[in-house]
């Protein structure tokens, strides 16, 4: 016990006095999320511009409660200047523009987008009912619309991204840290002077385990913490503290990779270079980075032979989606089966020393 | 020694890479509390020879036994009562002195009090605090052989402890090893230094290609080689041919720097040179380790 204490120390010490590490672990896909953070903040929204010319009462009017639920949907930008108004949306700056001479509500739209069109026509259209029968004196119609966002294609860029990356970011520093520690120790003799004491195997693998899961929790605490800035505006879910165990076996999964890596390279440079051809592919094809619902099937289908695929899905699942913890089980069984099967194939790869 | 079993026993132990017979039938014992050498130029087989003695290697055959028992395969039984020294300072990257005693000290269920005790015993303490990156050559193979010697281990094995120190942090890191063998541990080293031998080891084995050329005292490997004496004064202070009048019996030399005469009775020479005051520059050299390697292998030794 004493000596996985003092293996841990030893190698954390190691590792956060190594600004390099530090950086590509923590900084580097931190800046990934304040960049694209950033640039996304606005989009993604499922809410549609358009434009209103002048008074438009159909919607000016509208009760207190319609007028929120509107807000929902469509983000309404009040103009006086109806030629510029025109020219925006032919542009494709603002999906439509409306107006109302008298009784006749006009929506302006370019064909262009045929599918912002028809949502706004859509609302639009309900709307006029909604005026129409007000006139008519119904005052409590029998059937009422409520639009409704689905969570999924109303997840702001923010929610979608801080689950991707930060997967991505445990994947690519567990299996670095995995790989490089197993190599360089190999390579400066150090796993030979640790053969050389009574330190058993156990100890040395389970304090790298430990390392890299207090890191994995440190690249959270980091990720959720920037991600939660009212400039970036996470909302997390209610049951948010579930990722906890999906980052684990994340961790463990991908530290099962750097092993293999580790141990089948004899240089820092080469297990750089398998980790990275692993875990950077990875990223793209898993929807570490952007979603995988526009991707082609046999893509989505590819993408589920990847652990990170399953550690990032999870890790959303919980973190923005509102599911329970439950859900996550499947994954979290699939990282753990995969890990148990590469840390095997690791033990058979594994030399204590070069020659 | 008789009845006293060795602490290391090593038989007709063979390893070879390939074609290269790299330990090719090597035997020795180790007594208790000796401080044995292993001698020879580099690619003699010393480190592979040792390796095998810790348990890093498996012998192709041959047998090594510490304490009575294998080293190979891993015997953590034997690991507690041996401390290693490697070739390359093995040191946790971006850790201090004290950090890395302190690491591999808790490794064997020391205390870091008594960790922190071996950093002075090989003069490191004002070190403490320095990272090894930032020690010099020597200052690592101190703290490299503090870190072997940390849990206290009855036997201490120590390859080329001095490889690559300048002559004055050799001297120094004579001396703690000779405290470490003073305080009655048993210590195998391998150097390739024929002066390091010379001065700190009860017994030396020579090794070349492979093999044992020979072993035993260094004093008695000298004396039993017979080597004349080499009496050398400054060319100029004695003409060679009045050398040659000296005594019987001399072979006389001349460089153009110095003139030497090679004699098996230096004391009637030395005191003829005496009062005809022929000493400017003298220098009395007997046999060393050198001329034992030179007459075994018949050729010069180049480390």
């Amino acid at each position: 016990m004493t000596s996985f204490v003092s293996l841990s120390s030893a190698m954390a010490r190691g590792f956060f006095r190594d600004r390099t590490a530090l950086f590509f672990t923590i900084l580097f896909p931190l800046m990934f999320l304040v960049l694209f953070g950033g640039l996304f903040k606005d989009a993604g929204a499922s809410k549609t511009d358009i434009l209103q010319i002048g008074a438009v009462p159909v919607v000016d009017q509208l009760p207190a409660e319609a007028a929120a639920g509107l807000d929902q949907v469509l983000a309404v930008t009040r103009t006086s200047d109806r030629a510029a108004a025109l020219e925006e949306v032919r542009k494709g700056d603002k999906a439509a523009a409306i107006e109302q001479v008298g009784g006749e509500l006009i929506v302006h739209y370019s064909a262009a987008d045929a599918v912002k069109a028809a949502t706004v026509r859509g609302i639009v259209e309900s709307l006029v009912q909604q005026a129409n029968l007000a006139a008519a004196g119904v005052t409590t119609p029998a059937v009422t619309l409520r639009t409704q966002p689905v969570e999924d294609q109303s997840l702001k860029a923010i929610q979608y991204m801080t689950p991707g990356l930060l997967g991505w970011a445990i994947a690519t520093g567990a299996t670095f840290g995995a790989a490089l520690t197993l190599v360089t120790w190999r390579q400066k003799k150090i796993l030979r002077r640790l053969r050389l004491s009574p330190v058993p195997l156990a100890s040395v693998i389970g304090a790298r385990v430990a390392v890299s899961i207090a890191i994995a929790g440190a690249q959270c605490a980091m990720f959720i913490g920037v991600a939660l800035l009212p400039y970036f505006g996470l909302q997390l879910s209610d049951q948010w503290w579930a990722f906890i165990p999906v980052m684990i076996a994340g961790t463990l999964a991908f530290l099962s990779i750097g092993l293999v890596a580790g141990a089948a390279s004899k240089t820092p440079e080469a297990a750089s270079a398998i980790a990275n051809l692993i875990t950077l592919p990875m990223a793209f094809l898993s929807g570490a980075f952007f979603p995988l619902d526009g991707a082609p099937k046999w893509l989505q289908q590819l993408s589920e032979f990847f652990p990170l695929k399953h550690l990032v899905s999870s890790m959303q699942d919980v973190m923005v989606r509102g599911e329970s913890f439950a859900v996550t089980l499947p994954d979290i069984g699939l990282l753990l089966g995969f890990t148990v099967v590469l840390a095997g194939i690791a033990a058979f790869l594994f030399r204590w020393d070069d020659a | 020694m008789h009845g006293m079993s060795p602490t290391i026993k090593v038989e007709e132990l063979r390893k070879a890479y390939g074609e290269l017979r790299a330990v090719d039938g090597v035997s020795f014992d180790v007594q208790p509390g000796e401080f044995f050498g292993i001698l020879g130029p580099n690619g003699a087989g010393k480190t592979t020879t040792l390796e095998m003695m810790e348990g890093l290697r498996k012998p192709d055959s041959g047998s090594v036994t510490l304490f009575g028992e294998s080293p190979w395969p891993r015997n953590p039984r034997l690991l507690p009562r041996i401390g290693v020294q490697l070739q390359a300072s093995a040191f946790f990257e971006r850790l201090t002195a004290r950090e890395q005693i302190r690491t591999f000290a808790s490794l064997y269920g020391v205390s870091a009090r008594k960790a922190d005790e071996w950093l002075a015993v090989v003069g490191l303490e004002d070190m403490a605090g320095k990272r090894n990156e930032d020690l010099s050559g020597g200052q690592q193979q101190r703290l490299s052989i503090a870190c072997a010697l940390a849990h206290g281990p009855d036997l201490v094995f120590l390859d080329e402890p001095t490889s690559g120190l300048d002559p004055q942090a050799r001297r120094n890191l004579w001396d703690v090893l000779r405290d470490i063998s003073a305080q009655g541990r048993t210590v195998v080293l391998t150097t390739h230094y024929l002066d390091e031998a010379e001065s700190l080891c009860d017994r030396v084995a020579i090794m070349d290609h492979g093999r044992i050329l020979e072993s035993g005292p260094p004093a008695t490997l000298v004396r039993d080689l017979d080597a004349p004496t080499r009496i050398s004064v400054e060319t100029g202070t004695i003409t060679a041919e009045a050398a040659r009048g000296l005594a019987d019996g001399l072979e006389v030399s001349d460089d153009g720097v110095s003139l030497t005469i090679a004699t098996r009775t230096p004391a009637p020479v030395l005191s003829a040179l005496a009062e005809r005051d022929a000493l400017r520059g003298l220098s009395v050299r007997g046999a060393t380790l050198e001329d034992v390697f030179l007459h075994l292998t018949g050729r010069e030794y180049r480390a």
